[in-house]
């Protein structure tokens, strides 16, 4: 009815519990990121001449677009696997919500190092995959699953699949899970019910679903080191192997400024389609 | 409906499998009499375990990955839950924007937020020390604590508040009896989440860290790249366990809460 | 100003004087003032957004009024946060506290008034017992239906023995059966405790079943404060006719004064009805009917109209009239009415009423 919230705190009170939080972010992260991307128009002189590097260097340019490239390739990937386990999730049976959720939260609380790694394992040329498909006669020698596309792909998809699923079945949740026998009571076929009725309302979801993957996947750095090749190559590497190896902190930045920019853009276009509520969920 | 119903479950079969298989294996490996990854091992043994516990490296590891996890978890959970209660019910202007704000750290890529705190640290001297470090560990997992307390208190009813204060309830005592026991076990599970991605996190104590502070995730990572034996599969599984038993203890508290859906 | 001395009985327990509280540009109350007596049941009756349950929460002390007094046995409490001030409240929603057992939940106000540990203990007891749930005091509130855990909220605001229980919907979230046992037993207890409470509510019905007086709302204001064969019988607007039971609103003119009824032209034949203004000739007003009130024949004086349908309720009968100008009435004859029962589909019938039963109302 009309009766607002209680006695909520006033005054100073909620800006001084907000302070420490707000201090250690300004002081530790936002200033942090701001004195690197400043590098980029800085270091080692002032101008453009590190973005002017990326653009006519062949070697910057093709590892940025390779890395949207690479994200292009896995965010499809992921959803279209995602999918169906959130609609389970969400429209099955208790016991298949829990065991999915079970499988789905494994990955999510191991560390992405730890699943990398065991990836690779798996995915060796004389690992379990391989062995498994030649002595069931799929193929007759091992196939090259590591250290190209393929191995990044296959490590990034499963890393990212957490993240897709527990949002995607937030939303579809909230689906009334009579529509689809309502449609087709009305005569349409399963397929044309799903495309007209059920996947228009699980879109917000399936919107905020690929611009997080495609948005985490351009910052990866632990999957392509590890299950790519040198053409597999991403920013983030890029990145690490300026500070790190050359010191080259104007293109470091330079290179950290084109990534957050994407990001941003992105998250900006998410946000005019489905509202900056869904994005922060 | 039924050819539906069988793909989606071909999936999600698919995907099961997908997530679990490789931890599995690891698992498997990591008991193998052999010094190289076959699989199935050709035997099994406990030697790398014990080559884990005899190499001073990876318990060095082990206890520097404790001694910033700690702190980590407490500093964290304790500024996060302030600045979830302050945003969702100090009814600050600006709020949604601030909540926001604070959020950043999600979504910009770990490896710009590292590098730039290698190089706000050299000025400092703060590379390789353990505050730098522990720092650094609650940038990542602040964000993650205010959202989860956040969540939980959104979720908690207003008019428990309200009926405790018609009762006779100072504002004081309703926090106390009522707020606070009631947010408790996000506030809790909030910490385990924290100390386990401070215990995961790599690429800030990659940037942040030395030869001297490498956590576990690192001595892992120099493994990894280099030429690796089973002992990284032993340290990976004992992490494996680690997740295995925080997402336990993070159902168990969400039991006793009572499922409050 | 002159205020009765501290709880006395004689004297109002609670007095609201010209509150008002504005959200923005919209007075969601606006200069309500009122008295509640001693071990009297008071009902908030209007609409969703009438401003009922925001004069609630004011009197509750949940929400500021922006002018006004609220006076609660004898002493100005409208500065007061909710914890001074001497209330129980029951909620629409229950608010039990979820990690209390029923129990704990009971003994919570006593536990904020320092009782000893032994007098809450039997006071508890005495809440849940003459709540019917003595045997519930250790299961928590999500095992319990609806029904019991607003039992047990009222046990909670009652046990202190507040000078005033408040009540906002509390029976709006149970089904219909469970709502009308539930009716019944709040007004036992009121009647056994002899506590004064403020009720609100959107459902008339209810209104009419358990207050000593309802107070209509809407928009904001109070239009009319009565007993409800008051409010039913001499509704003072047209809303108030509107929300409280069924009316017949039909269009007329006044034609001029016959003692101390008014002369009105109904669809051109001229009738009697009371009214709470001088109306003068020629002015359009509306009357207000209850179908109960409309008598038939099949000949004679009266508004002539056509029988369209025939609705049988069992203890009563239902005739849907038409008259030559379109409009629908609604007349409500109980079984038994021998001439009426003769009707027929299709029938020409004339209708009449007493003047003191219709009420005319500007417009």
């Amino acid at each position: 009815m009309e009766a607002g919230p209680v006695n909520g705190r006033r005054g100073a009170g909620p800006w001084l519990l907000l302070l420490p939080a707000a201090l250690v972010m300004l002081i530790a992260f936002a200033l942090p990121v701001g004195m690197l991307l400043a590098r980029a128009f800085t270091h080692p002189e002032p101008g453009l001449q590190n973005f002017i590097l990326l653009w006519e260097r062949p070697v910057y340019l093709h590892v940025l677009v390779n890395t949207v490239m690479i994200a292009a390739a896995a965010t499809p990937v992921t959803l279209i696997l995602a999918y169906p386990v959130a609609h389970a999730m969400a429209h099955g049976s208790p016991r298949t919500r829990r065991l999915l959720t079970f499988l789905v939260l494994i990955p999510f609380w191991t560390s992405l190092l730890v699943r990398s790694f065991a990836t690779v394992i798996l995915l060796q040329r004389r690992g379990p995959l391989n062995t498994l498909l030649v002595n069931i006669g799929v193929i007759d020698a091992p196939l090259p699953l590591i250290y190209n596309l393929t191995g990044v792909l296959l490590g990034a998809v499963q890393t990212l699949l957490p993240f897709v699923i527990f949002p995607l079945y937030s939303s579809m949740r909230r689906i009334d899970p009579t529509l689809m026998p309502a449609a087709l009571t009305m005569g349409a076929s399963p397929v044309r019910a799903f495309l007209r009725v059920y996947l228009p309302l699980s879109l917000p979801g399936l919107m905020t679903g690929a611009t997080l993957v495609f948005i985490s996947m351009l910052g990866y750095f632990v999957i392509p080191a590890l299950l790519g090749g040198p053409r597999q190559t991403m920013v983030g590497q890029l990145i690490q192997d300026q500070v790190g190896q050359l010191g080259s902190w104007g293109v470091a930045g330079a290179l950290s400024f084109v990534l957050l920019a994407v990001t941003a853009g992105l998250l900006g276009l998410l946000h005019r389609l489905v509202g900056l509520k869904a994005v922060a969920r | 409906m039924g050819r539906w119903r069988l793909l989606r479950a071909l999936v999600c079969a698919l995907v099961g499998i997908y997530l679990v298989a490789p931890l599995v294996v690891v698992l498997i490996i990591s008991f193998s009499s052999a010094s190289f990854l076959r699989f199935p091992p050709p035997g099994y043994s406990l030697r790398w375990y014990e080559n884990l516990v005899r190499d001073p490296a990876w318990m060095d590891a082990v206890w520097v990955s404790i001694q910033i996890l700690v702190p980590t978890a407490l500093l964290s959970t304790a500024l996060g839950t302030a600045a979830a209660l302050a945003l969702i019910r100090g009814r600050l202007p600006g709020a949604g924007f601030v909540g926001a704000a604070l959020m950043a750290p999600l979504v910009v890529p770990s490896i710009i937020t590292s590098a730039g705190l290698y190089i706000a640290y050299r000025g400092l001297g703060l590379n390789g020390t353990l505050a730098g470090m522990v720092i650094g560990h609650v940038v990542v997992t602040l964000p993650c604590v205010i959202a989860t307390v956040g969540s939980a208190l959104r979720s908690l009813d207003p008019r428990l508040e309200a009926a405790a204060a018609t009762l006779g309830a100072t504002p004081a005592a309703a926090f106390r009896r009522i707020t606070l026991p009631l947010l408790a076990p996000a506030v809790l599970s909030s910490m385990l989440f924290a100390a386990v991605l401070s215990f995961d996190e790599l690429i800030v104590s990659l940037f942040v860290g030395s030869a001297r502070l490498r956590t576990v995730p690192v001595q892992m990572w120099s493994n990894i790249r280099g030429d690796f034996d089973p002992t990284v599969a032993a340290i990976a599984s004992l992490c494996f366990l680690v997740a295995l038993i925080a997402l336990a203890l993070e159902a168990l508290l969400r039991r006793r809460n009572g499922d409050r859906e | 100003m002159t205020l009765p001395a501290m709880g006395d009985p004689a004297g109002p327990i609670l007095e609201l004087r010209g509150i008002r509280k504005q959200y923005g540009r919209l007075a969601a109350v606006d200069d309500v003032s009122l008295e509640l007596r001693h071990g009297e049941f008071l009902t908030f009756l209007g609409p969703s957004g009438s401003g009922k349950t925001t004069t609630l929460m004011l009197v509750a002390g949940l929400q500021q009024p922006d002018s006004g007094r609220i006076i609660l046995a004898g002493k100005p409490v409208d500065r007061l946060p909710p914890y001074k001030r001497d209330i129980g409240m029951v909620f629409q929603h229950y608010a039990l506290f979820p990690h209390m057992t029923v129990r704990r939940n009971v003994a919570f106000p006593l536990e904020m008034r320092g009782t000893p540990r032994a007098e809450a203990e039997r006071l508890v007891s005495a809440a849940l017992a003459m709540v019917g749930l003595p045997d519930h005091g250790d299961r928590l509130p999500r095992q319990l239906s609806g029904g019991q855990q607003q039992r047990v909220a009222l046990a909670r605001a009652m046990v202190y023995r507040p000078a005033l229980l408040l009540m906002d919907e509390p029976l709006g979230a149970l089904d219909k059966a469970l709502r009308e046992g539930l009716q019944l037993e709040i007004k036992r207890l009121h009647r056994e405790q002899r506590m004064s409470v403020l009720y609100v509510t959107h459902d008339q019905a209810e209104a009419l079943t358990m207050s000593d007086r309802i107070a209509v709302f809407d928009e904001g204001r109070i239009q009319q404060i009565g007993t409800p064969s008051e409010l039913y019988e001499r509704p003072a607007t047209r809303f108030v006719a509107s929300f409280v039971g069924e009316t017949n609103f039909i269009p007329g003119t006044v034609l001029g004064r016959d003692g101390d009824a008014c002369r009105i032209a109904v669809a051109g034949v001229p009738m009697l009805a009371s009214d709470r203004f001088s109306a003068q000739p020629g002015t359009r007003v509306t009357l207000a009917i209850r179908p109960e009130r409309l008598r038939l024949s099949a000949a004679g004086e009266g508004v002539p109209a056509e029988l369209v349908d025939l609705i049988y309720l069992g203890n009563a009968r239902r005739y849907v009239l038409r008259l030559p100008d379109g409009t629908e009435w609604s007349a409500l004859l109980q079984a038994g009415m021998a001439d009426a029962a003769t009707l027929r589909h299709g029938d020409a019938v004339r209708l009449t009423w007493e003047a003191a039963h219709a009420t005319a109302f500007p417009g």
